[in-house]
């Protein structure tokens, strides 16, 4: 009896969600989870201790309602559960597959203490899915205008969270996207089989659908400049949020021959141009036999899965700490392992090598070994003298990060930016040098995560509506 | 979407298009280029701004019949659309009166150099416009050019028309003469953009060159268009398209064209293959 007793406090393991098999995911690009069943959400819902005070909710940049949602989905309500996470977060569908909850909201469930804590990214997309799929999408009713009138620049999710927020506050919101194709990262980055752009689509077209404008093909800066939106057409105040941009390189030789790539390059022909697609879509993308990846972030992890996607024989995931540092999302992580990219852990490339053509052939790498913790806290890579070797490749892609796009930036000399060019905005609104003009995501902070890009999108939205009411700088309309 | 205008096929692989694009007609200045993407499935390729009058909201382009998609641009019509038209994009040209400056178009480049040394005739330059191509009937704008220039050489490869050489040549000449020449500016194809630079460095005369690399989104997120200049990794669409030809790695920039011509001929085929 008592044994008994035991097992039943000790928590139930989290329901795992089903996926696709390793062996035939890795050659094709439709996604990699398949979802929880309204069975197995319940289950997994059930596992939420309901805490007096719950502390995931802190841990989200936008606050989400967990417990309440968890609650509803528990009772089978799952179109109310659904509107409760909408309440505070415009891309659930998004945010369930791509948010890394392991450092948010899951890092602070109480369960995580002594099992694994609620899959609350997997219910999030549970709920977000099932309101799609019931096609019951609630669009809330529109509220009394404001007269004012918002350009938000970028499409991306932190501009879709901005204008979100501020449609629902009465305003008139228009978006500026410089490409053909609304959603910024999530289109041109995040690959299909992470986060399938029908998804992507859905959430656009509510957001549209709220009554948000949306211009597409139109570069800020160059088409528009932001002050001529202030004064010529009639916008009152303007969110930046238009990503960081130029891909970083790594300084070493050979980095310009054919078969080298940045990453966002390299995502971009497959996710935005549908390279993989090619002869039918007319973007080619070299699909290599032998593809090294350099870095250990996101960014780095889907480009190496696409490679592999693309019929590489072998993909090198070439990373210069050990895999605890690796920034990227866990889960993702996991699933390049299972589909058999190879970690090549504690290495740095030192040179590209040529095949007398102008195409790489090969890459020379030095070995590194974890020295003391560096400003970030983690142990800073020193190479160890005389251990290089060389891997032979024929496509190179380093996933380095980017820096800051100076595009729209050099159009407004009156805006404050830092040294290495992003804009500075104050954390807590978005507010800038500039009247009127707001700005976050990776154009402020540098390349970071969707969610923190939402949670600017939102504190700007809240800022904007509190300088509307305060009357904060002299309107021009 | 974005309507054409007017069409004219300037050669047999020579075509101009007068697009409807009100707002990037009311920005482009001379050295700027366009983005377009003709469909769905479509890529997107830059071309260049030949002309722009912002009072009728258009823009014009010349291009030439090379790849699977600019020779389907080819067979749109009067009136036909264009799905996305992205622009105005690079740098602009810098424009100042420095006296005496020889403007050098080649084959398709004719085109591009066509606002440039208009806007440097403008502000009050002495122009010398060396045009040249492969044979007669590849050249356009001679009236044009004509106009805006105080003296006009013309070349072509095979003697059919104007004389008998490549633009290097009268370029080297007028360069031993005239020892006031400020600035050339060329655009053409990259082995002729290299050639005017080799030409003019013996003079130490500065050059400005526009660069036609691969572009996929050409608002700075891929580097697809990157190019060595000075030894340093710069962005064609961001950093450019202008840049000191005396600095820029031409070997390498006409590697990386090369880099799809296997795709380009898949591409090619299959659409020749569609068509039929």
């Amino acid at each position: 009896m008592e044994v008994e007793k035991k097992e039943e406090k000790k928590p139930k393991r989290r329901v795992k969600m089903k996926e696709q098999d390793p062996r035939e995911r890795a050659r094709n690009f439709m996604e990699v989870p398949y979802g929880y069943s309204p069975e197995e959400a319940v289950e997994e819902a059930s596992r939420c201790l309901n805490c007096k005070r719950p502390t995931c909710v802190a841990y989200c940049p936008v606050e989400v309602e967990i417990p309440e949602f968890l609650r509803l989905i528990k009772e089978g309500k799952f179109l109310e559960a659904a509107y409760k996470v909408k309440e505070k977060n415009a891309l659930p569908a998004v945010c369930g597959r791509v948010c890394p909850q392991e450092i948010q909201c899951e890092s602070g469930c109480i369960l995580g203490k002594k099992a694994e804590p609620v899959g609350i990214g997997n219910l999030e997309r549970f709920v977000a899915d099932y309101e799609a799929a019931m096609g019951e999408i609630k669009i809330p009713e529109k509220p009394k205008s404001t007269g004012r009138k918002v350009a938000v620049i970028g499409s991306g999710p932190g501009g879709l969270t901005c204008a979100a927020d501020l449609i629902k506050s009465g305003h008139e919101v228009t978006m500026f996207e410089a490409l053909h194709k609304p959603g910024g990262v999530l289109i041109y980055g995040i690959p299909e089989f992470r986060l399938p752009k029908v998804i992507v689509e859905r959430e656009v077209e509510y957001i549209k659908k709220l009554g948000v404008g949306l211009v597409l093909n139109a570069v800020i800066g160059k088409l528009f400049t932001v002050d001529e939106l202030l004064n010529n057409h009639g916008y009152d105040a303007c969110f930046i949020c238009i990503g960081a941009g130029l891909p970083m390189f790594m300084g070493i030789p050979g980095e310009n021959l054919n078969g080298i790539y940045s990453a966002n390059e390299f995502l971009t022909r497959a996710n935005l141009m549908k390279a993989y697609l090619f002869p039918e879509y007319d973007t080619p993308i070299k699909r290599g036999k032998k593809v090294a990846v350099f870095g250990g972030g996101n960014v780095a992890v889907d480009t190496a899965r696409v490679a592999l996607r693309l019929g590489a024989e072998k993909v090198y995931l070439i990373y210069r700490r050990s895999e605890a540092e690796m920034p990227a999302r866990k889960a993702e992580v996991h699933h390049a392992h299972e589909e058999g990219i190879e970690f090549v852990l504690l290495t740095n490339p030192t040179r590209f090598i040529e095949d007398g053509k102008g195409n790489v052939c090969g890459i020379e790498c030095i070995k590194m070994e974890l020295g003391e913790p560096d400003e970030s806290g983690r142990r800073s890579p020193i190479p160890i003298k005389g251990s290089e070797f060389q891997i032979e490749i024929d496509i190179g892609i380093p996933a380095l990060g980017t820096r800051a796009n100076p595009l729209l930036t050099k159009t407004m000399p009156d805006l404050a930016l830092n040294k290495r060019g992003y804009i500075i905005a104050e954390e807590a609104t978005g507010m800038t040098s500039k009247p009127g003009v707001f700005a976050g995501g990776d154009i402020v902070t540098g390349a970071a995560t969707v969610i923190l890009a939402m949670g600017a999108g939102r504190k700007a939205a809240k800022a904007i509506n509190e300088c509307f009411k305060w009357k904060y700088w002299d309107f021009k309309s | 979407m974005f309507k054409i205008l007017k069409k004219r096929e300037l050669s047999d692989v020579v075509t101009l298009f007068e697009i409807d694009a009100k707002d990037i007609a009311r920005k482009a200045q001379p050295g700027n280029f366009f983005v377009l993407r003709i469909h769905e499935q479509g890529e997107r390729i830059p071309l260049t701004i030949a002309d722009f009058d912002k009072e009728r909201g258009t823009l014009t382009t010349v291009f030439q019949k090379v790849g699977k998609t600019t020779y389907h641009l080819g067979t749109l019509k009067e009136g036909d659309f264009i799905l996305d038209v992205i622009g105005p994009l690079g740098i602009p040209s810098h424009i100042e009166n420095l006296g005496k400056v020889i403007c050098v178009g080649g084959g398709v480049g004719i085109a591009p150099i066509y606002p440039i040394t208009r806007a440097l005739k403008e502000v009050g330059n002495y122009i010398i416009s060396i045009i040249g191509a492969r044979t007669q009937n590849l050249l356009f704008w001679e009236d044009k050019m004509r106009k805006i220039s105080d003296e006009l050489i013309i070349t072509t490869d095979d003697g059919s028309y104007g004389r008998k050489a490549v633009v290097t040549i009268p370029l080297d000449e007028l360069l031993q003469q005239e020892k006031d020449v400020k600035l050339v500016v060329a655009i053409g194809p990259t082995i002729m953009m290299k050639f005017v630079c080799k030409t003019t460095e013996k003079y130490n005369v500065k050059t400005i060159v526009s660069l036609n690399s691969i572009m996929v989104d050409a608002t700075g997120i891929c580097g697809a268009c990157r190019i060595e200049v000075g030894g340093e990794t710069k962005f064609a669409c961001v950093d450019g398209p202008e840049f000191d030809g005396h600095k820029v790695a031409f070997d390498l920039l006409m590697a990386r064209q090369r880099m799809y011509l296997d795709e380009e001929k898949i591409a090619m085929d299959r659409y020749i293959d569609i068509k039929k």
